[in-house]
């Protein structure tokens, strides 16, 4: 199962992170998760949150450029050498993974948030491994 | 030294009746071998015995680089194709050059002009001169070549490119002279310091040209490297470099008006303005065979001033100028016009008709960069996928202007939106 993640184009310019979040905020859309990937003219804002279509839209409409991406949210044991061990099943099969970052909620696992190419292939070697991944109602209910 | 006493110390009168001459006889010539001139005289009501001297000039209609695009690429050709020995190019305004060509007399009198020229900035047959301007289609690199040669100069063609080499042999060779754009010599100024070469070198003179630039910078250049440097003006069109040039007095700049004939209109009503007040410059190239221009509007707003130099010359002098009258911009010695920008965009799909160019000067380089906004349904949640449009934009750029620019993408509606005429450009260069 996949879901989509909210990701906003920002150039970079005083105060423009600060604006999408009161867009968030105005609109009761609680972020989950958030990824600033940056570069010295802009950043990519990568967030996961209750309601992403709803963010998408309202971020459209105050003037960002947000679009959504879909993403596996794969939970991770609290345990040495999990996340590793999920790697190496996606490695084998040359799947591969554009970006990754953590995902807190509070439960006894921890999740991390993963865009792959061939998502598809990714979710059913996720799922054949017996590998838990959240679904788009889950984190509706956050 | 005046290298032509003749021509440049000419009385007025002498003056005035060798300009009549050549005009008559140029737009016989022009009437007679051009079809566009032809055509645009007699729509204008004008017939080549209706000029009889120079005064009679303003009878006859104006030419603009949108001619020579509209005739691209030999139409304004007056010469047969067997007499011409040379072509050059320029940018034009919507990615297609400006082409001008030079039969062996041509080549001859711009070659005599740029020798003037550098005389006038102290370049002698004694000294060492490294050409500093790219060679090939652009006038300056083969124009500067010519005039030191036909001065007697050792010429030392660098052209552009390898600052380390041309620091190295101005060292080796005792280079006295050097001529290229004024911010390039201000870079090399840093990296002969920066080479702890500064009082190796024995340069005396520099004729700098092919941008404009301001006389803060002329002094800066001349206390850096304790030389003389020189204001060398021209443009492809007319010829290239050589049309006009500062001499040791530095209160203007010399016209070789025997070959190209100067007049200061105001830009909106056309009419010519008073001596001393600023308008565009006209010129007509009298001698020229290949491919005359008969009062061509070159843009570049200026003031004129006929008085007796104390250098001794009676030229006319124009005075540095003030800025142009239209929105061409002069990027590291490359013409540059927003709309050629604006047309390459169009065909990039991923972005929308917002830029803006900002244009800068850093360690005495042109830098341009340039800010598109993206169409909010390309844009891709991948850093890679930013960056190969970025590139991707950037080739087009790159070969729509023939120099390469900083992209920058923006978000939507990021870019000022002017009610009225767009804004599309930043210059923070103060160069008028």
């Amino acid at each position: 199962m996949t879901v989509n993640q909210v990701s906003v184009f920002i150039e970079n310019r005083q105060g423009r992170l600060g604006q999408v979040l009161s867009v968030l905020k105005e609109n009761d859309i609680n972020i989950l998760s958030i990824s600033l990937a940056d570069t010295a003219e802009y950043g990519l804002l990568r967030l996961i949150v209750n309601k992403p279509e709803e963010a998408k839209d309202v971020l459209l409409n105050a003037g960002f450029s947000s679009l959504l991406t879909e993403v596996l949210i794969i939970k991770v044991p609290h345990k040495a050498g999990s996340l590793q061990s999920i790697l190496d099943i996606i490695a084998k099969e040359s799947i591969s993974i554009e970006y990754m970052y953590g995902l807190s909620v509070e439960t006894t696992d921890a999740s991390i948030v993963m865009k792959t190419n061939e998502l598809s292939k990714a979710c059913e070697i996720l799922k054949n491994s017996h590998i838990d991944t959240m679904t788009k109602k889950e984190i509706a209910s956050l | 030294m005046i290298w032509n006493k003749e021509m440049e110390c000419m009385s007025n009168e002498d003056k005035k009746r060798l300009q009549s001459e050549r005009l008559v006889k140029l737009v016989k010539y022009v009437y007679d071998n051009v079809e566009f001139y032809r055509k645009r005289m007699d729509a204008h009501g004008v017939k080549p015995e209706d000029i009889k001297s120079i005064d009679d000039i303003t009878k006859l209609p104006y030419t603009t680089k949108d001619d020579l695009r509209d005739t691209y690429p030999f139409g304004l050709f007056a010469a047969d194709h067997k007499d011409i020995v040379r072509i050059h190019a320029s940018s034009g305004t919507t990615g297609k050059a400006t082409v001008v060509c030079y039969t062996q007399n041509d080549i001859d009198a711009w070659s005599e002009c740029v020798a003037r020229c550098m005389a006038m900035a102290g370049v002698t047959n004694d000294d060492i001169i490294q050409v500093a301007y790219g060679y090939g289609l652009f006038t300056g690199g083969l124009g500067a070549h010519y005039g030191a040669e036909r001065l007697g100069a050792m010429v030392v063609p660098m052209s552009t490119g390898n600052s380390k080499k041309l620091t190295t042999m101005m060292v080796d060779f005792g280079a006295t002279a050097i001529a290229c754009t004024p911010s390039y010599l201000l870079h090399l100024s840093e990296v002969l310091r920066d080479e702890g070469l500064l009082d190796k070198i024995k340069l005396k003179t520099a004729i700098c040209g092919a941008e404009p630039w301001t006389e803060k910078m002329r002094h800066e250049i001349e206390t850096r490297l304790n030389i003389s440097a020189h204001d060398i003006y021209g443009l492809s069109e007319i010829m290239g470099p050589g049309v006009a040039c500062d001499c040791k007095e530095h209160v203007g700049l010399h016209i070789c008006d025997d070959h190209f004939y100067p007049e200061i209109i105001d830009a909106k009503t056309l009419e010519p303005v008073a001596d001393g007040q600023v308008g565009e410059l006209v010129f007509t190239t009298l001698t020229k065979e290949g491919i005359p221009l008969i009062r061509y509007r070159t843009k570049d707003l200026t003031s004129i001033t006929r008085e007796k130099c104390a250098c001794g010359r009676t030229s006319p002098r124009i005075s540095r100028f003030k800025g142009r009258s239209d929105d061409m911009l002069i990027i590291r010695g490359v013409n540059v016009f927003p709309s050629q920008v604006e047309a390459a965009l169009i065909e990039v799909e991923e972005v929308t008709p917002h830029y803006m160019m900002i244009v800068d000067r850093e360690n005495n380089l042109d830098t341009l960069e340039i800010q598109v906004e993206v169409d909010t349904k390309y844009y891709t949640d991948e850093i890679r996928g930013i960056e190969r449009l970025t590139k991707k934009i950037g080739q087009v750029i790159q070969s729509a202007l023939g120099i390469s620019a900083k992209i920058k993408l923006m978000g939507p509606n990021s870019l000022k939106r002017s009610e009225g005429k767009a804004v599309h450009v930043i210059d923070n260069r103060k160069l008028y």
